[in-house]
C-alpha cells in the first residue's frame, strides 16, 4: 500500500515527458503492449560485469550467449539530400547469423536510422525513438526536427551508459527548418552532426572510397553509386561485412528506397565492366 | 558417488557452463553467478506458400548426460484453452530449457489476454513484434533462448520470424536454431533458397544463370526437414531421440513425432 501511495503521490514534474508511461504492476505490465522501460536485472552486485561475461564474445570468446552484431553502414549529405547505405550481414562470433538483415531502420516516412553494434539494441531503441517522434508530432502538431530526435536517442543511451548497450547509429532526415540533417549517435553517448559518417567494423574501408570521391555537389545518381561502391569496398575487405547492399536516398518529401541487392553480381560487374578490383583474378582455371 | 552427484564441488558433471570454481595457486576460489545451462537440441522452421512448418528434436541434455528423450521444443501459442486446439501460432525455443519454457508461457499468456480482450487471435506480425519486446525486457539478464515464431500472415502465406537471445528479429523463409544450426542452415540455404544453384547449360563461368527461387510444396519440405535432422543426428551428440514436427495451414495445426536415432 505504501508503495502504491508513493507511486501515485510523486510530483508530476518528476515524470519526464519521454518516460511518462503508466506505472503498473507486474502482471499488467506483461499484458501492456507498450515499450516499457522496466528491465529485469540479474541478482548480482555488478549486473554489467555479469552481462559482459555472459554475452560479450569480444571480452570472453567462450561466452554462452552470442548476440547478433551488425556491421558496415554509411550516410552522407550532398546537395540532393542524404544517401544512406548499409551491408546486411549479422555475425555472432565467427558464425554468420544472417545475410539478409535490414540495417536501415525506417523510423517514419522522413527519418531513417542505421544499425551497427547490437542488432536488438538498435532495433528496439530506434522503434522506441519512432514512438517518441510520433508523440512529439501529436503534442506539438508538427514534425520533430532531426536534431531533437537524435538528442532524444542520445539522452536515452547516456542514461544506460556502462550497462552494456552497444549501438552506433546515424539519424538521417530532411525537415523544412533544417534541410537535410545527419547525426551520429553511439552508446557511449556521443552525438555529432556532420556531412559524412561511416560506422562499424568496415568503416575504414568505406571511408577510404567515400573520402576519395566525395563532393557536396554530387548528382543524385553519382551519389547513389558512390554509396553503393563504398559498401562494396567494405564487404570486399571486411570479413564481418557482406550479403546485400541496402540503399536509401532521403529527399525533402521523404526517403526513397533504391534496392536491396546482392553484392556478388555487383562485385563481378564492377570488376569486369569497370576494370576495378584488379587484385582479384577472374580466370576460372 | 562423485561421478553421479552432478555436484561441481565433488567433481561431478555440472549443470552449468562454468567448471568447478578454479583453485588458484594460493588456494583462492572464485565463485560466480551461473544461471544458465545449455540443454542442446536443435530447431528448424520453413515457410511455404500456404503453410509453415516448425520442427525440433526432443532430446534434452546437460553436458554429456541425456536427461530425457522426450522434451518438446515446439509449442502452440495463443489458443483459448490449455489444449491449444484453436491456436494460430507456433513457437520453437532452444538453448536453456527453463528459460525457453518461461518465455513460451509468457508469450502464451499475452496472446491469450489479447484474444480475450480483442475477440480475435493475434496476427503473426503483431505477435512477432511483441515477442521481440518481451525478450528485450530482459536485455540485462537475457533469456538464453534462440526462438523462432511461425504462423500464417494476413495473406495466408507461411511466415517465419527468427530471434537472437535479446530480441532482434527478422522475417525469413527458413531458419535453423540451436546446437546443430551450423550443420542444418547451410543445407537449408542450398535446398530452400537455392543458394549456389545454377541452371545447367545457361553459359560458362559468370554467364551461368541462378536457379529461380520458387516456394516448395509441403510434401517436399517435410522430407527436407526429416533429412536435415537425420543428418544432424549423425554428426551432433546433442541431437537425437525424436523429431517433433508441427505444420500450420489454414485448416489448423498438425503435429507428428517421428523417431530419430537414440544413441
Amino acid at each position: 500500500m505504501d508503495s502504491l501511495v508513493a507511486r501515485y503521490s510523486r510530483p508530476a514534474t518528476l515524470n519526464r515527458e519521454t518516460f511518462s508511461e503508466d506505472l503498473q504492476d507486474g502482471l499488467h505490465d506483461d499484458m501492456n503492449p507498450g515499450l516499457s522501460l522496466k528491465f529485469a536485472m540479474p541478482p548480482v552486485a555488478q549486473p554489467s560485469a555479469w552481462l559482459r561475461a555472459a554475452t560479450d564474445d569480444h571480452a570472453n570468446p567462450n561466452c554462452p550467449i552470442k548476440i547478433a552484431h551488425g556491421t558496415t553502414t554509411l550516410a552522407f549529405r550532398f546537395q540532393g539530400g542524404i544517401i544512406v547505405a548499409t551491408d546486411s550481414r549479422a555475425t555472432a562470433g565467427n558464425w554468420i547469423a544472417s545475410q539478409t538483415v535490414k540495417k536501415v531502420i525506417e523510423i517514419n516516412s522522413c527519418l531513417l536510422g542505421t544499425m551497427a553494434g547490437g542488432a536488438a539494441d538498435c532495433q528496439y531503441w530506434l522503434a522506441w525513438l519512432g514512438m517518441q517522434c510520433r508523440l512529439h508530432e501529436l503534442r506539438h502538431k508538427r514534425r520533430i526536427s532531426v536534431a531533437a530526435a537524435s538528442k532524444i536517442l542520445a539522452n536515452l543511451v547516456y542514461q544506460y551508459k556502462g550497462m552494456g548497450l552497444s549501438m552506433g547509429t546515424m539519424c538521417a532526415g530532411v525537415t523544412k527548418e533544417e534541410g537535410p540533417a545527419l547525426y551520429y549517435i553511439d552508446s557511449d553517448g556521443t552525438r555529432l552532426a556532420g556531412n559524412l559518417f561511416c560506422v562499424g567494423s568496415g568503416q575504414t574501408f568505406a571511408y577510404g572510397v567515400l573520402d576519395a570521391e566525395y563532393r557536396y555537389d554530387l548528382g543524385a545518381d553519382e551519389a547513389l553509386e558512390l554509396g553503393r561502391r563504398s559498401i562494396l569496398a567494405a564487404t570486399h575487405r571486411d570479413a564481418y561485412s557482406g550479403g546485400y547492399i541496402n540503399l536509401y536516398h532521403v529527399k525533402e518529401d521523404g526517403w526513397v528506397k533504391h534496392g536491396f541487392s546482392d553484392t556478388n553480381p555487383i562485385f563481378w560487374k564492377t570488376k569486369l565492366e569497370k576494370g576495378e578490383f584488379t587484385n582479384v583474378t577472374s580466370a576460372l582455371d | 558417488m562423485a561421478m553421479f552427484s552432478q555436484n561441481p564441488v565433488l567433481n561431478g558433471p555440472n549443470y552449468s557452463f562454468a567448471e568447478v570454481p578454479k583453485d588458484a595457486v594460493d588456494g583462492l576460489r572464485e565463485h560466480r553467478f551461473n544461471p544458465y545451462t545449455d540443454n542442446g537440441g536443435s530447431t528448424l522452421a520453413i515457410a511455404g506458400a500456404d503453410f509453415a512448418i516448425m520442427a525440433g528434436d526432443t532430446r534434452l541434455t546437460s553436458g554429456y548426460s541425456i536427461n530425457t528423450r522426450y522434451a518438446p521444443k515446439v509449442f502452440k501459442i495463443g489458443g483459448t484453452t490449455s489444449s491449444q486446439d484453436d491456436a494460430n501460432l507456433l513457437l520453437s525455443v532452444v538453448g536453456y530449457a527453463a528459460d525457453g519454457e518461461a518465455l513460451q508461457e509468457r508469450l502464451d499468456a499475452i496472446c491469450k489476454m489479447y484474444r480475450y480482450r480483442h475477440g480475435k487471435p493475434m496476427s503473426v506480425s503483431a505477435c512477432a513484434k511483441r515477442l521481440s519486446t518481451i525478450m528485450y525486457q530482459k536485455r540485462f539478464f537475457p533469456y538464453y533462448v534462440y526462438a523462432i515464431l511461425g504462423g500464417l500472415d494476413e495473406d495466408g502465406r507461411g511466415a517465419v520470424y527468427s530471434y537472437d537471445p535479446v530480441g532482434s528479429f527478422e522475417r525469413e523463409q527458413c531458419r535453423a536454431g540451436g546446437a546443430a544450426a551450423s550443420l542444418i542452415m547451410p543445407f537449408l540455404d542450398n535446398q530452400v533458397n537455392f543458394k549456389n544453384q545454377y541452371v545447367p547449360g545457361t553459359g560458362v563461368g559468370h554467364e551461368l544463370k541462378e536457379r529461380e527461387r520458387l516456394p516448395l510444396p509441403r510434401n517436399e519440405v517435410e522430407v527436407l526437414v526429416k533429412d536435415a535432422f537425420d543428418s544432424a543426428v549423425e554428426r551432433h551428440i546433442e541431437v537425437g531421440d525424436g523429431l517433433q514436427i508441427m505444420i500450420i495451414t489454414k485448416d489448423g495445426i498438425e503435429e507428428k513425432v517421428l523417431p530419430l536415432k537414440r544413441d
